[in-house]
């Protein structure tokens, strides 16, 4: 891996506060980014994807949320970071990309001056040059007649406009890590495949680091060069993502696999089946004993019911928290 | 005529983009037809109370107590009071005195009400409580008690009327404002904003404010209805703008003793107070109408 991360998390901690009690969200997660890489996060609702990329950002809610570990951006522990480090950091080196364009434009403000709104905070434009900046921002991202699209309100735009309106904003002021939390997830599939390729162009000529966070397999497989699966609120495995493929190591990312349909496979009535991972994710209040995927692993043995797996470096590049990993090896 | 084709033909367009939301609701609230009468009603007592002095360049006050008590008559024609003073000049004159009270009590509670509002609904936590139990304390009090109890403390006339009467609609433009931005602080955009490294500051004034103006604004439209009977309720009771100056309350409260001598006196300020105050809540129920986007552009 590379020596010196872009971005680098150890030991991530979350506790968030609520009304039944303390709940651990995230649970000792690590994970490096190196400048340019672009890394997929992906996991099942609620293990806690979002929840870590908000805390890249300290955009969790400050009086029911607790973060503990360290997240070193660029030599700097952003957890140590004031707010007013913090104001300067958010959409200029690092940004973040919202799974709902529908909702995640100001409905009252042109999407020229939201676009222009980072560059006014972060890069000392002036407001015209920021919103003639943003016209230029619009054509990159393949948006017809920017000009006049600038000065529109955000609900005369398709949703696939909106996101890519959402990305010039991100990318203004050219980050240098962008937190794409599930950027294609309310789009249509032929839109999905633009959003995506536009991602990669702007990705490439920029060199932003991407996480990428999806549930979305498929995405993951054209997007991205190494995978981080999570479950539960912790990392259970890890690789570069032509192997993950090739050969998945945990059962978890076997079961994700398996639950994905492919084209050319013969789906006869009554024969064969889309497979499924059995059960839901567990509540993290009523986490069970040992491996918290024991309940729904299909290869469970008596050990896995005592005992927590510790995350074990099988190759270079893989790591996986399994007690099976070293037979499946 | 003298327009170029171009330039009428551009105009229409610029406008509806900019203003689209805005321009939608002016259409619906012209298709009212109660919103527009209110409008109209309230349009001819700000003419008329504007225009006054030019057409008639008199005092109000002028009295001529030959003529005292007189009923309508086409030379008076809402008659004359107990100082024999036209009735129809006092209610155009005291139309300003009532208007000048209800906007400016409008505007006091809108600028402090809003911006509390606002930090209690943005912040939360302990700003929000302390702001939150001291309107409590504040809505208490029935609001015209409110205002009569500050009377009282601040002592008569046109100024602390207006203040009175404004602090009395305070609680109430908190709460609203709070309401609608507790809605808006959790949509998305908020978050966006945050992640692009927006102040606080400015999320409220530029993203949360025009995103709650439209209840501010149709609740403000119906206070301004509330504060003109509040105030007319205050002069009728003798603690508001203080005789001879023509509020409508105050000649209200004046002509009760006379009403069955001369009731003309007492009712024709009546019917002005009536009708302003209609004007104002259908205008207001009408804005709310229009200004709904739930209540979809047919």
């Amino acid at each position: 891996m590379n020596n010196n991360p872009l971005l680098s998390i150890q030991n991530l901690k979350v506790h968030f506060k609520s009304f039944e009690g303390v709940v651990l969200a995230v649970d000792g997660v690590d994970l490096d980014i190196a400048p340019g890489e672009a890394v997929g996060l992906v996991g099942e609702s609620g293990c806690g994807k979002s929840v870590t990329a908000l805390s890249i950002l300290r955009l969790l809610p400050k009086r029911s949320a607790q973060i503990g570990g360290s997240i070193i951006f660029a030599g700097r522990n952003l957890l140590e970071a004031d707010e007013e480090e913090l104001l300067n950091i958010r959409g200029n080196s690092v940004s973040m990309i919202f799974q709902e364009p529908m909702t995640s434009l100001n409905p009252v403000m042109t999407i020229g001056d939201q676009i222009a709104e980072a560059l006014v905070l972060h890069q000392n434009f002036t407001w015209n040059n920021a919103r003639r900046k943003a016209v230029e921002m619009l054509d990159q991202v393949q948006i017809p007649s920017p000009q006049s699209r600038s000065r529109d309100y955000p609900h005369s735009l398709s949703g696939g406009m909106r996101q890519r309106a959402m990305i010039a904003m991100a990318l203004s002021c050219r980050p240098k890590l962008l937190l794409a939390d599930e950027p294609t997830t309310a789009l249509d599939v032929t839109i999905q495949a633009q959003i995506m390729d536009l991602m990669l162009r702007l990705k490439d000529k920029l060199n932003t680091a991407i996480l990428l966070i999806t549930h979305d397999l498929g995405l993951i497989a054209e997007m991205v060069s190494r995978v981080i699966v999570m479950y539960a609120g912790q990392v259970v495995e890890e690789a570069p993502v032509r192997e993950l493929f090739k050969k998945p190591l945990h059962p978890y990312t076997r079961g994700l696999m398996g639950s994905v349909p492919k084209l050319g496979q013969k789906f006869i009535a009554g024969r064969k089946q889309l497979d499924e991972i059995k059960g839901i994710v567990p509540s993290l209040q009523r986490l069970p004993p040992g491996c918290r995927f024991n309940p729904r692993c299909p290869s469970v043995i008596g050990k896995c019911l005592e005992q927590t797996p510790a995350m074990v470096r099988i190759e270079t590049q893989r790591r996986v928290r399994c007690w099976l990993a070293e037979s499946v090896e | 005529m003298t327009d170029h084709p171009a330039k009428t033909a551009a105009a229409p367009e610029s406008t509806g983009q900019e203003y689209g939301h805005w321009r939608i609701g002016l259409a619906k609230l012209l298709r009212n037809k109660a919103a527009c009468f209110g409008a109209v009603v309230i349009l001819i007592f700000i003419l008329a109370s504007f225009l006054a002095p030019v057409f008639y360049a008199k005092d109000p006050n002028a009295q001529d107590i030959r003529h005292a008590l007189e009923p309508p008559s086409l030379q008076r024609p809402l008659g004359t009071d107990e100082l024999g003073r036209s009735i129809l000049m006092r209610i155009i004159y005291g139309g300003r005195i009532s208007l000048a009270i209800s906007i400016s009590a409008v505007v006091l509670a809108l600028l402090v009400g809003v911006p509390f509002g606002l930090i209690s609904g943005y912040f939360g936590g302990k700003i929000d409580f302390i702001i939150q139990r001291v309107t409590d304390v504040m809505l208490s009090f029935p609001p015209f008690l409110l205002a009569l109890a500050l009377v009282s403390v601040l002592g008569v006339g046109l100024k602390n009327t207006i203040i009175s009467v404004g602090i009395a609609g305070i609680p109430h433009t908190i709460r609203i404002t709070r309401g609608c931005v507790l809605s808006i602080r959790e949509q998305v955009y908020v978050e966006a904003a945050r992640a692009v490294g927006t102040r606080d500051g400015v999320i409220l004034f530029r993203h949360i404010l025009p995103n709650v103006m439209v209840p501010i604004i149709v609740n403000a439209t119906l206070f301004l209805g509330m504060a003109i009977i509040f105030a007319a309720g205050l002069g009728f009771l003798g603690v508001g703008v203080q005789p001879p100056a023509p509020e409508w309350g105050t000649m209200l409260g004046a002509g009760r003793s006379l009403l069955f001598a001369a009731p003309h006196v007492a009712t024709f300020p009546g019917i002005a107070i009536f009708l302003v105050v209609l004007g104002f809540n259908l205008l207001g129920d009408g804005l709310r109408d229009a200004l709904d986007p739930r209540l979809g552009y047919e």
